[in-house]
């Protein structure tokens, strides 16, 4: 589904070149919950940007269903990201001056899809990670962990076939935590395949395979 | 999708009062005072009551004479002689009319005295002017034949003469320097800058007090050309010119021989300013009175565009949810166009209150006579045009410069 080859990340400015990625090969294949895992600032989340098209390798092939995006327009590569990748990020990323319901509507608004179909869509997703009685409330009215499920259901509200979650429990305690892990768990099992980046060895243990970064190499 | 973005703006508003009272304070204070402006402008060389036929009428006001040196120079109103031999005789133009310039005399009610002023006219001057009969008629050819002692006052006249009963004055007679003419017609009265045409009681040219039967070209009158159509301007004018050639020269007054007629039949504006400035101001007028409107509106704008692009960058994050789920550049640049006229709306909006309401009172002030300054909608849209112009410039640079910004750059700015 997701294919890396020999990817290397370099970060240049006028007086330091710092090599974030070197020669990292990874294949996700289609309903694949895959743990990235490494010390910080080993490259987990410059690996799971470059996944995700949010960033752009130095060097290296990205294959998305067996096609190559190095040459895609910003446009094209703006379509894809809807199309095929959800986002969950640590810091959850909601847009504070819109309702949950808003929030979770983003990624159709980019679609040629109705308004009725886009808000049935938001509520379904909403119900899927047990808010539905938070719709209409903004985020900061939320605690982190309600956050969060908000940020899942904006990331599954398009059906995408892929999530990239960066440390999505990092701001969580353990038991809110251990929720949200089990929702992503959740649409794992419904087909979803899911890379998640996180610190914690016990949820990396939970999905089907651990790729180990060390100084933005690629250990295991 | 627009409902969407409408609400992030409205949010966005009420998010920072602060920058926001700058921004709505900047954009409807920049209309506001444009939309005065010009409707102060529109008020003065405009064609309004009880001057509607003012564009597609020609002026003759002033008339120089210079010695050949053009160091000796003369210059003031046309005669009615002039007007006769000179202008009445023109072949094009569907009517002229002569009046003389306003001039003060003074009237006495119950022992109080009071200054009016006063303006005589010929018959054509009810017809070229628009002015609107409330009682009676205008002067004809049969009283200007008799030499009757006639008068049409303003309605404004008619309160301070006469008891305010809803009884008719025709008939009444009003004292004025001493002679006594008897009322044939009110009129509403014109505002004050309207000056070619404004009087508070207009009487027959043929009273002696107009000086009319005065010789030489130059006098106390001004001619108003009603053209059929403005298409026909440079003939009238080309008339106009050949007639004043005709005219023998040098003509001597005092020990100067003047040799050197000028004169000219000119649209209302250029009148005004070709006496202000005794030269043709053409173009260069309009252009510095543009130029002056450019920099009145440019200066807020420039102010417009620093608070968006600081609005627009303390969005970061929100810029980068939105690409990382698959808004395209043009997409986002969109959403901040359509905030921008939102926001440019609602300026405008706050803008129309702000004049109307001053357009109301200035009106009521009597700062200027019987002013009639209204809200000039087509000015109002090109304003808002203009103004929304600037709005969507200073919303899609910055909306364009955190398009180049990539995703993960965007997000990391919190």
């Amino acid at each position: 589904m997701i294919t890396l080859n020999n990817i290397e990340k370099v970060y240049q400015t006028s007086t330091i070149e710092t090599l974030a990625l070197n020669n990292i090969n990874i294949d996700i294949k289609k309903g694949e919950f895959v743990s990235i895992m490494g010390p910080s600032g080993c490259g987990k989340s410059t690996l799971l940007n470059i996944m995700g098209l949010l960033d752009e390798p130095t060097k290296g092939d990205i294959l998305i269903d067996q096609k190559h995006v190095e040459q895609y327009t910003d446009k094209a590569l703006a379509s894809l990201r809807n199309q095929k990748i959800g986002f969950i990020f640590q810091s959850f990323h909601l847009i504070n001056d819109l309702s949950v319901l808003d929030n979770v509507e983003i990624p159709l608004l980019y679609r040629n899809s109705s308004a009725q179909f886009r808000r049935e869509a938001a509520r379904e997703a909403l119900e899927k990670v047990g808010l539905s009685n938070r719709m209409k409330h903004f985020p900061n009215q939320l605690s982190g962990g309600q956050k969060q499920r908000v940020a899942i259901a904006r990331a599954i509200v398009g059906k995408p076939d892929i999530i990239l979650a960066d440390e999505p429990t990092g701001n969580l305690d353990s038991a809110m935590g251990n929720e949200i892990l089990n929702i992503l768990l959740q649409l794992n099992a419904e087909g979803c395949t899911i890379v998640m980046v996180t610190h914690d060895e016990s949820m990396a243990k939970k999905t089907h395979r651990l790729i180990r970064l060390f100084d933005g190499t690629q250990v295991y | 999708m627009l409902l969407n973005y409408i609400k992030i703006a409205w949010k966005v508003l009420l998010r920072h009062p602060f920058y926001t009272f700058i921004t709505l304070f900047g954009i409807s204070i920049t209309l506001t005072v444009l939309m005065m402006i010009t409707s102060f402008l529109d008020h003065l060389v405009g064609s309004h009551y009880p001057e509607q036929n003012r564009d597609k009428s020609l002026y003759i006001m002033n008339l120089f004479l210079e010695d050949s040196a053009r160091t000796s120079q003369m210059g003031g109103p046309i005669s009615y002689d002039f007007y006769k031999k000179y202008i009445e005789t023109l072949k094009t133009p569907k009517r002229t009319s002569v009046s003389s310039m306003i001039t003060s005399a003074n009237s006495y009610i119950n022992g109080k005295r009071i200054k009016v002023s006063t303006k005589y006219c010929d018959t054509n001057f009810w017809e070229i002017t628009n002015y609107e009969f409330l009682e009676g008629k205008p002067f004809n050819q049969t009283n200007i034949a008799n030499g009757d002692h006639v008068v049409v006052i303003t309605d404004a006249m008619r309160e301070q003469f006469f008891d305010s009963s809803s009884e008719s004055v025709i008939g009444k007679m009003v004292e004025v320097d001493n002679e006594k003419y008897k009322v044939i017609g009110v009129v509403k009265a014109g505002p004050v800058t309207r000056i070619l045409t404004f009087s508070d009681m207009f009487f027959p040219y043929n009273l002696p007090k107009s000086n009319y039967q005065r010789t030489g070209l130059q006098g106390t009158f001004v001619a108003i050309i009603e053209a059929n159509s403005s298409s026909d301007f440079p003939e009238i004018k080309s008339e106009f010119d050949n007639n004043v050639s005709k005219i023998p020269v040098p003509i001597n007054i005092g020990n100067t021989k003047y040799t050197i007629i000028d004169t000219h039949a000119q649209t209302y504006t250029d009148t005004m300013l070709y006496g202000v400035f005794h030269q043709e101001i053409g173009n260069k007028f309009y252009i510095v009175v543009g130029l002056v409107l450019l920099m009145l509106m440019g200066l807020p704008a420039i102010n417009l565009v620093n608070l968006n692009v600081s609005r627009i960058l303390e969005r970061a994050s929100e810029i980068g949810v939105r690409k990382a789920f698959g808004a395209p550049t043009r997409t986002l640049a969109f959403q901040f166009i359509v905030e921008n006229i939102f926001i440019t709306f609602i300026g405008g909006a706050i803008a129309l209150i702000i004049t109307s309401v001053g357009i109301y009172l200035f009106n009521r002030s009597g700062l200027i006579l019987y002013s009639d300054l209204t809200i000039n909608l087509p000015v109002f849209g090109v304003s808002l045009l203009v103004c929304l112009v600037f709005g969507l410039l200073s919303g899609v640079a910055p909306a364009f410069r955190m398009a180049k910004m990539k995703v993960i750059d965007a997000l990391k700015r919190q």
